[in-house]
Order: C-alpha cells, then sequence, then structure tokens
C-alpha cells in the first residue's frame, strides 16, 4: 500500500491551508459556519466522499483524511469528523441517498446520536416516534438532522423538529463541543439497520481521527521546535541544550512513525468492505498509536513552552485538550489494544 | 518503459544453473543485481520499487545472502556509487555483490567513536600512494573481509573535519593486523585492526584529498537506512518470536505481560510501517529523514521486546546457549536462545551511531535546533585534547 502522499491530495492540502489560515479566529463558540460554509462551497470537502451520482466528489477516505489532518493542524472547529466521515459513512451503509444529496450540496449537516466515548445512549421506539437520552454527542450542535440508533434501526430525526432537546455540555475540548440529547416523542424516519452502519463509521472514524491527530501533533511539535529556537535563557536558545532537544527529536520520531501509521490506516479502509478484519486492525492499530503520539507532543509543548504554555492566551492548551479528548473518543488505546489482541488470536491471561 | 518481470523471465531461461557464483554474475551482468544502479554496474538505472519484482521472480535462485555482505552492500556500495572513479565503480562492484568480495568499515577508533571526525589514524603520501598507520576498533567481519572502506587523517593541521581523506583498504596488504574482539555475547563478530605502515596505491582513494568527511556522510546515511530498513512481514522479526511464545505458552501469560506485549506489538508495527514508508519516499526519489527515525525506534524496540521475552520464559530463560568464543559471521536475531537476543539487542543503540547522537542529528538537521556550542571545529586538529 502506498503510504506517500498523491499529488492531488498536495494540492488540496494546499487549497485547504490557504482557506484555514485565513480564517483563525477565535474558537470560542465550538462552531465556525463560515469556515464551514467556505469548506463546502469552495473545496465540496463536506461531501468528498459522498458519491459522485449523489452530488458528492467520490473521492475515497484516504482525501478525507488528509483534510482531517488540516482541520487537526489548524483546530479548526467545525463538524467533519461526526458529519463528513462518521455520518457519511454510516448513510452510505445505511443505503441513504437523501441526506448524502443535502450534505454534499450544503444544505444539511448530520451528526450520529451516540456517545462520544463510550457505549451508546438509551432511546426506545414507541408508537413511531423516539424517546430517550444520549450523553456527550459530538458534533451535534451544528447538525440539521441527527442520526439515531434505536431499537436495531437507524433514524433520520430533525435536529430542530419537535421533541428533541440539545443541551451544550461544558467539554473539555471546546474547539468540538458535545451536547446532551433528550427525545421526548421525536418523529423519525427509518433508514436502514443501525448495528452494520455504526460499526462502519466507527471503523472509519477511529482510522481516520489518527489524521487528526498527526495534524494536532505536527503543529504541536512545529511550534515548539520554532519556540526552542528563539527563546532565549543562560545566554542560548533553549534548542541548544540536549535535554531540550532529545526530547524533541524523541517527539518527531513517533510523529514519523504517526505519519506512516495514519497513512496506513486511511488507505485500510479506503476499500469497499469496512467490516472485514484488515480495516479494523488498522483503525485500531492507529488509535493505539497515534492517540498516545498526540497527547505526548501537546504535553511536551506545554512543558517546553514553560510559563506561557500555561496560559489561556497561548494556543498549547487548546491543542493539549484536544489531544486528550480524542486520546479517550472512540475508545482509548488499551481498548485498541484489546481489540488488536482479539483480530491477532493474542489472547490474555487465563485464556487456553 | 522496461518491462521488468518480462526480462527477468527471460533472463531466468538462459541464466547458468551449474553453479552458484556464475549465476549471480550472470543476473549482476543482466542488470538485475540492484535495479536502480546504472546499466553496467548490475542496474538498469530504474526506478528502485522495481527491485521487488525483480526478488519475486528470482526466488529460489542461488542468493548472496545480505546479511553477510551487509556492510558491502549497504554502506560501501552507495559511497562507492556516489563517489568512486569510472575505473572503481567497475572493479569493486560486482565482486561486492555477489558475495564474492566481503567488505567492512574501518571507520571506528578507540579514541574516536560518536567524535567520528576526531579519529587518529594518519595517511601520509608516498609516491604514487598513502602509507597508513593507526588502530581501529568494533570493526565487524574485519576477519572475513577482502575490502574495507577506511577513514584517515592526512592533514593533521587542518580543522579535524577537513583533514580528512576516505579510501579502500587492501586487507590482505602487508601491515594490516585483525584481531578477534570478544564481545558481551561471548563470540567475535568485530575486531580490533592494526594498520601499520600499510601501501595503499592512490586509485585505491576515494573522492579528494581532504574531502574524506563529505564521503564518510553518504555512508553514514546509507548505514542508518540499511540497518533500520530491512522488509520485514507484519508480525515478523523479533516481535514474532515474542508473540509465537505468547501463543505457544499458555503458561507464561500474565495480564500485565499481555498489555506490555500488545504496546510493543503496535509499537513494531509503527515502526515496520515507518521503515515501509521511509523505502517508498526512497524509491520516490525524496530519501528524507526518515531512515534515522526507523534506526533509533528499532533500537529500543529490539531491546525491550527480548527483555520481555527473558521475563517471561523465567528460569528456562536464563540458560545461555553457548558462551564458546566463536567467529562470528553475522547477527543471528532469530536463530539463538533468548539470552543471546537480549545480550545482542544491546549493541544495536550503540552500533551505526548511538541512539544519543541520532537525537543530536534529528534535532539540528532534521529539526533545525542550535547546535552545541562547539570549541572543536575550528582549530587545527593536532591542537585538540585527546
Ligand atoms: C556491535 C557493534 C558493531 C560495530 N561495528 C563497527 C564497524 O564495523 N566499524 C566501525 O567503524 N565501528 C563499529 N562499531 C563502533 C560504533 O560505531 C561505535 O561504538 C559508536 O559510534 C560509539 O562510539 P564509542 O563506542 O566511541 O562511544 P562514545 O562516543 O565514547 O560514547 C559513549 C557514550 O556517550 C554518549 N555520547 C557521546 N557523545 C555524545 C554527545 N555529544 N551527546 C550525548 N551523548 C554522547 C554515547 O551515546 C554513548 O552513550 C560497532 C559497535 C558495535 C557495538
Amino acid at each position: 500500500m502506498n503510504l506517500l502522499y498523491s499529488q492531488d491530495e498536495e494540492s488540496l492540502r494546499d487549497s485547504l491551508r490557504a482557506l484555514l489560515r485565513s480564517r483563525a479566529g477565535s474558537p470560542d463558540d465550538g462552531f465556525d459556519a463560515q469556515v464551514w460554509r467556505l469548506l463546502a462551497a469552495e473545496l465540496g470537502v463536506t461531501g468528498l466522499i459522498v458519491p459522485e451520482k449523489l452530488g458528492g466528489a467520490g473521492a475515497s477516505l484516504r482525501e478525507a483524511a488528509l483534510v482531517m489532518e488540516e482541520l487537526g493542524r489548524f483546530l479548526t472547529p467545525v463538524p467533519y469528523l461526526g458529519c463528513a466521515v462518521m455520518a457519511v459513512t454510516a448513510l452510505r451503509v445505511a443505503g441513504d441517498t437523501t441526506v448524502l444529496s443535502r450534505i454534499a450540496d450544503g444544505s444539511a449537516c448530520a451528526a450520529l446520536a451516540v456517545p462520544f466515548a463510550g457505549p451508546g445512549g438509551d432511546v426506545r421506539v414507541t408508537g413511531g416516534t423516539l424517546t430517550g437520552r444520549v450523553a456527550s454527542v459530538a458534533d451535534a450542535l451544528a447538525a440539521d438532522v441527527l442520526l439515531v440508533p434505536a431499537g436495531d434501526e437507524l433514524y433520520e430525526v430533525a435536529a430542530d423538529g419537535p421533541g428533541v432537546t440539545r443541551t451544550p455540555v461544558v467539554s473539555l475540548d471546546v474547539t468540538r463541543p458535545l451536547v446532551d440529547l433528550t427525545l421526548s416523542a421525536a418523529p423519525g424516519r427509518s433508514i436502514g439497520p443501525a448495528q452494520p452502519a455504526l460499526g462502519a463509521a466507527r471503523t472509519a472514524g477511529a482510522a481516520l481521527l489518527a489524521s487528526e491527530q498527526l495534524g494536532v501533533a505536527e503543529w504541536c511539535l512545529d511550534s515548539t521546535v520554532e519556540y526552542a529556537r528563539t527563546r532565549i535563557q543562560f545566554g542560548r536558545p533553549i534548542g541548544s541544550f540536549q535535554a531540550i532537544k532529545h526530547r524533541l527529536a524523541d517527539v518527531w520520531v513517533s510523529v514519523t512513525q504517526a505519519r506512516a501509521v495514519a497513512r496506513f490506516a486511511a488507505g485500510a479502509v479506503s476499500g469497499v468492505e469496512l467490516d472485514g478484519a484488515e480495516p479494523r486492525l488498522a483503525a485500531a492499530l492507529a488509535q493505539a498509536h497515534c492517540g498516545p503520539v498526540a497527547v505526548r507532543a501537546a504535553e511536551e509543548c506545554v512543558q517546553l513552552h514553560g510559563g506561557i504554555g500555561f496560559t489561556w492566551e497561548h494556543p498549547a492548551h487548546l491543542y493539549l485538550k484536544r489531544a486528550k479528548t480524542t486520546s479517550v473518543a472512540l475508545g482509548t488505546a488499551a481498548a485498541h489494544r484489546g481489540e488488536l489482541a482479539g483480530l491477532l488470536g493474542l489472547t490474555p491471561a487465563g485464556t487456553p | 518503459m522496461t518491462d521488468v518481470r518480462e526480462l527477468v523471465r527471460a533472463f531466468r531461461a538462459s541464466a547458468p544453473t551449474d553453479d552458484p557464483v556464475a549465476f549471480l554474475r550472470a543476473r549482476f551482468d543482466a542488470g538485475l543485481a540492484w535495479v536502480h544502479y546504472p546499466a553496467g554496474l548490475g542496474g538498469l538505472g530504474l526506478p528502485r520499487e522495481q527491485q521487488a519484482i525483480v526478488d519475486e521472480e528470482l526466488a529460489g535462485t542461488p542468493s548472496n545472502d545480505p546479511r553477510r555482505i551487509g556492510i558491502g552492500l549497504g554502506m560501501a556500495a552507495p559511497t562507492l556509487l556516489r563517489h568512486g572513479t569510472a575505473a572503481q565503480k567497475r572493479r569493486f562492484l560486482r565482486p561486492l555483490w555477489t558475495g564474492e568480495e566481503l567488505w567492512c568499515q574501518l571507520f571506528s577508533e578507540p579514541g574516536a567513536g560518536s567524535d567520528l571526525a576526531g579519529l587518529a589514524t594518519r595517511a601520509v603520501r608516498d609516491g604514487d600512494g598513502w602509507r597508513i598507520t593507526g588502530q581501529k576498533v568494533w570493526t565487524s567481519m574485519a576477519h572475513r573481509a577482502r575490502w574495507a572502506i577506511l577513514l584517515a587523517r592526512t592533514d593533521p593541521d587542518l580543522p579535524k573535519h577537513r583533514g580528512l581523506t576516505y579510501f579502500v583498504c587492501d586487507m590482505t596488504a602487508p601491515g594490516v593486523d585483525v584481531r578477534p574482539l570478544r564481545q558481551l555475547t561471548g563470540e567475535a563478530e568485530f575486531n580490533e585492526v592494526f594498520l601499520t605502515d600499510v601501501f595503499l596505491p592512490d586509485d585505491l582513494r576515494l573522492g579528494a584529498v581532504g574531502e574524506g568527511w563529505a564521503v564518510a556522510r553518504t555512508t553514514l546515511m546509507n548505514e542508518r537506512v540499511s540497518i533500520g530498513g530491512g522488509a520485514l512481514p507484519r508480525g515478523g522479526g523479533l516481535i514474532g518470536v515474542l508473540t509465537a511464545l505468547w501463543t505457544g505458552r499458555p503458561d507464561v501469560r500474565t495480564a500485565a505481560a499481555h498489555d506490555e506485549m500488545m504496546r510493543l506489538w503496535v509499537a513494531a508495527e509503527a515502526a515496520r510501517l515507518t521503515g515501509v514508508r521511509a523505502r517508498q519516499q526512497l524509491a520516490a526519489g525524496d530519501p528524507g529523514p526518515e531512515g534515522s527515525a526507523v534506526k533509533l525506534a528499532f533500537a529500543e524496540l529490539a531491546q525491550r521486546i527480548t527483555g520481555l521475552e527473558l521475563e517471561l520464559r523465567g528460569a528456562d530463560g536464563l540458560r545461555h546457549d553457548d558462551w564458546t568464543m566463536r567467529r562470528g559471521e553475522a547477527v543471528d536475531f532469530e536463530g539463538r536462545s533468548p539470552t543471546y537476543r537480549w545480550l545482542r539487542a544491546k549493541g544495536t543503540s550503540i552500533e551505526g551511531g548511538t541512539s544519543e547522537i541520532l537525537r543530536n542529528i534529528i534535532a539540528e538537521r532534521v529539526l533545525g535546533l542550535p547546535a552545541e556550542p562547539r570549541t572543536d571545529t575550528t582549530v587545527p586538529w593536532r591542537e585538540l585534547p585527546r
């Protein structure tokens, strides 16, 4: 499998950077509606993996992974993972066409109504309507459409429709806010069986989250290197002290590895089958490796920036919060190691 | 574009089958030794990734055992290709690749390891050649080698990086004395080499007089790629040894060891994929610094994996296979006892540049951080403390 970036991917990266750099603002609201519109209108990336016949670009998850990298690097507060990756994957597996077309033309944003970390919510179907609660849902604040698993089915629910309440929670990562969702007799349209759709969305999400983590880690490394080059103490740039150089060299090594792993995961989930052993293995490997790499890079970023790194003004804390959040969301590294052990037949202690 | 697969099939149909060396020579002459080398020098000037097709098509034919010829293949050949004269390339590359002539690396000295540019072995002009005198150490395979790459000082009055010249040393020349140096595994893969007034004709000089450091940097960069860059399948190599133990011995399993093993599996797979990516970059013509990352990661992993294996095996793991002093031919990570693996792995973070030096290189050359303040780069070598 080719682990390099193609020329098309590099030019997509250039366009993304140009757009995102011009929009680097305060992420405090957790959603930048204008940049989300630009991403849809100018680059069409919200519909990147939507099939062409539904108005999308028909690209693969490899290209979407590249978008994740850049959104991670700029910490852009948009629901790309939840909508353009996970919801689109779920809708494709469920066989939906209407919501997909609306995502592709930028007129709708969808989110999966599942907790960002941990097991599913608790929603029941009664008399054709949905009732229940799902806590800590990511990317739902900006959504027009909620994809709600209830019973064995996946339902389409209008996010601002009757019986739907979204309560923002104070989340660790302010650039990717969470909401608690309450449904009381909310009308829903069944669009297919829930399990395959959610499983595929989870595999794709975990695999591509690694690219976001790579972008986060790269930003942390680059900005720390830049700081270490210019910050003078004891009459020398602090970057000339070996205690600092070696730590940054180690971060570079792990980021270099994260790049190879993230590219591998993106390639592995770009085929048609997302429930096979290989995509699942690649996704679990990616989360077991890249989550901790991003956390470490962000922690070193705060530490090596000294006092400035501990302030609210400096963006390091935003990256730290994003890195830690993503290393728990969609499964911790330990959980993914457990998944890997199962896939590889490396059984735990106490089993024959 | 040349269809390599067809070329190889045509070659296979007509190649000599009676004698392995004759086969390898013919393969070299057909340009199927290393396809990315120029035509006439064992290659066809094709992209490096096409070599995989050649190797696949020629599986099962006589091999030159890349481990045995590792120093020649990984270090001497790329240096000769880049800095050698046409005559030198013609003379050395074929027997190097066929394995008829083994190579070793006469770089390190008792007083100059990490600080290689500080070396003291002298090369003095003598008519149409040079007289070499000095002592080298930790020289792997010197006892089997026909040729060596050699770095020596030609001008002690210049600062240390500028007074060096690069040679090919004839290991059969009078004055070359190779003595085994036993290592902590009990055997002797490496040696001390005493060079006493060894005469080398000037056509064994590689690159210009005084340009030895630039030539050596080519060698060192390739050394890192070749140490870290072996192509393994997923789950192969040392991690494969560990997981096979786990699968075959339910009695050694503990919960803590399971988590550590899975961490190592993930780290090994990440290192392996990084190596794959580094080779793809090389094939695409953009070598990149990934080789250093792979070498560092491999060294650390080898030590952690072999350490865990010993612990899992308990008392059985403490039985060594053989302390007999032997003249090792190559590193044997998979064939010997767990104790050998664990001990030999301690060398992986020292040979080919220590992990500390690699971190310095990454920090300075890749990340662009300032160098340590130095006092040794501008004064004449002669005046440096040693
Ligand atoms: C198995 C094996 C095979 C070898 N084969 C060969 C061979 O074939 N040919 C050959 O020429 N050489 C060979 N070597 C030698 C090897 O290249 C050197 O041992 C190595 O470069 C380290 O040099 P040194 O031993 O002099 O250690 P030193 O340079 O004295 O280092 C001692 C310690 O200090 C650290 N250190 C030194 N400088 C710094 C610094 N600036 N910052 C931080 N830490 C520093 C080192 O990392 C190390 O931990 C081999 C070594 C081994 C172990």
